[in-house]
């Protein structure tokens, strides 16, 4: 437990100190709210589908929070490479302690920046149908953030070097992004995109975060909330597996 | 304390530890000493639960660290080799994640932190991070974190690696002050044969993964007919410089490969 904690803690304390860390992960979503939001907003707009803002935000701080946790659970690659998960590795305590503390201190980083941009977001002009589903979004932001650091995790713990982060970057999380409807509605697609969006675990985020926010849903929460502690299960328990598993 | 029986390592097709066998009994303080690649750091690695070995046996304290890993990582500590401290990290905070993973009593931990820090001159710098730290205050601090709990093997990697005189004298000192009070086994390596010479009660001598020699001073240099530690390990070793690690051979092959290309 005490293990647990103090890496926990770790993460917190690595990412209240890494001022440029928090600026450049806000830089890329503001981005995407803006030039998207405002850019294909008239579009949106004119196909009878209402204000892009509102329903790009939730995909945007649906992205902040996966990028967030997948770069962290596959930053375990930088503490090999600068030799501080020796440290870990040979302490008495069991390798899953080490594993969830990581993990859980790496989602509570990416729910803060979630939150930040949630923030953000409303600058620019989102406004979420209602403050009392604010703690279900929340819900379902964390769900994201477990999900994607214990799949980050997973990946980091058999990935050797740095050279492999670019490939995980455009083959897991910018296909994840696109195909999940956190940037254009589900309703409607053609049938391949369709098996393609409903086989990838981070659409039932988007869903969750957007039917919190602004009340739309497209599977409901009973889905999402069971697809996302399915598959965050399965992810944390192929996470602690691959981790428990790496030598040095 | 640890018994090892032809132990073996081998990576791909190059094999760093051939088939090695020793004891260290307990509260011995036992050097293994050898040049660049010869298998040291590869064989304190199996020793410690990070790397499974190919083949042969292992037993801490009576246990097998492949079988029973927790219970062998909760007899030892060690000082690494290469860099292992969180640079986001204050000294103290260093020192703190360790003593939390270590479950070092609270009541302990305070007093011991300060004693360590002070006796390794690193108390007036324990706030800031560890990234802004020389070489040396890194490396103290790394030795300072090795001796926060009381383990009954010590595994000392080149500890002394970029240390200064001052900093060496005291480490040697701790190392056989706890070794005589608190009869901590010790395992060390060094490329510096006179520590070697002055701490260590029994010597082993390993180049290309494989034991040369072994015994205490005496029997070293009764065997090669020397007068010094440094004069039986060229003795044994050869004079030829090696390759840092298999790694470096393995990207020098491949660069070759590619320029015949």
């Amino acid at each position: 437990m005490n293990a647990i904690y103090i890496l926990w803690l770790r993460s917190l304390k690595h990412f209240v100190r890494s001022k440029a860390q928090i600026v450049s992960s806000i830089g890329q979503p503001l981005l995407y709210l803006l030039a998207l939001g405002f850019g294909l907003g008239p579009v949106f707009q004119r196909a009878g589908q209402g204000n892009y803002i509102q329903f790009i935000a939730p995909g945007v701080i649906t992205m902040t929070v996966l990028f967030s946790s997948m770069f962290s659970g596959i930053g375990l690659i930088w503490d090999r490479q600068f030799g501080f998960l020796k440290e870990t590795l040979v302490a008495p305590v069991p390798r899953v302690a080490v594993m969830l503390g990581r993990t859980l201190g790496g989602a509570t980083v990416a729910l803060l920046q979630g939150l930040l941009v949630l923030l953000l977001s409303l600058l620019v002009g989102f406004r979420p149908a209602s403050l009392a589903t604010l703690p279900e979004a929340v819900l379902y932001m964390t769900l994201i953030a477990i999900v994607f650091c214990a799949l980050g995790t997973a990946l980091g713990s058999r990935l050797q070097n740095m050279q492999a982060f670019p490939m995980v970057s455009s083959f897991v999380m910018m296909p994840m992004y696109f195909l999940s409807g956190a940037l254009y509605p589900l309703a409607g697609l053609p049938a391949a995109m369709k098996v393609v969006t409903a086989a990838n675990p981070l659409t039932y985020g988007v869903d969750g975060v957007r039917g919190a926010l602004i009340g739309s849903w497209h599977f409901g929460s009973g889905i999402d909330l069971l697809v996302l502690v399915g598959v965050g299960a399965l992810f944390v328990g192929l996470g602690a597996w691959s981790f428990a598993r790496i030598q040095l | 304390m640890i018994e090892v029986e032809d132990l073996a390592c081998r990576f791909g097709d190059f094999e760093a530890v051939k088939g090695i066998s020793f004891r260290v009994a307990p509260g011995e303080i036992f050097a293994f000493l050898g040049p660049n690649g010869a298998g040291k750091t590869t064989t304190i690695k199996m020793l410690t639960t990070l790397l499974r070995p190919t083949r042969g046996r292992i037993r801490i304290d009576g246990l097998d660290p492949t079988a029973e890993p927790h219970e062998v990582r909760r007899r030892f500590g060690i000082v690494f080799q290469d860099p292992s401290l969180d640079s986001m990290l204050t000294a103290m905070e260093n020192l703190e994640l360790h003593a939390a993973l270590y479950s070092v009593p609270r009541a302990v931990r305070r007093g011991r932190i300060e004693q360590l820090l002070r006796q390794f001159e690193l108390w007036d710098k324990r706030d800031q991070l560890t990234m802004t730290f020389s070489g040396g205050m890194k490396r103290r601090l790394e030795i300072v974190r090795g001796f926060l709990h009381t383990p009954r093997v010590l595994f000392l990697d080149e500890p002394t690696l970029g240390l200064d005189p001052q900093s060496r004298l005291q480490l040697w000192n701790h190392v056989r002050a706890v070794n005589q009070q608190e009869g901590i086994t010790v395992f060390l390596t060094t490329h510096y044969m006179d520590e070697a010479e002055k701490v260590a009660q029994r010597i082993a001598i390993v180049d290309h993964g494989r034991i040369v020699a072994l015994g205490t001073l005496a029997e070293l240099k009764a065997q090669t007919q020397t007068e010094s530690l440094e004069a039986a390990f060229l003795q044994l070793t050869g004079t030829a410089v090696r390759d840092e690690a298999a790694s470096s051979a393995d990207a020098m092959r491949q660069m070759m490969k590619a320029w015949r290309r």
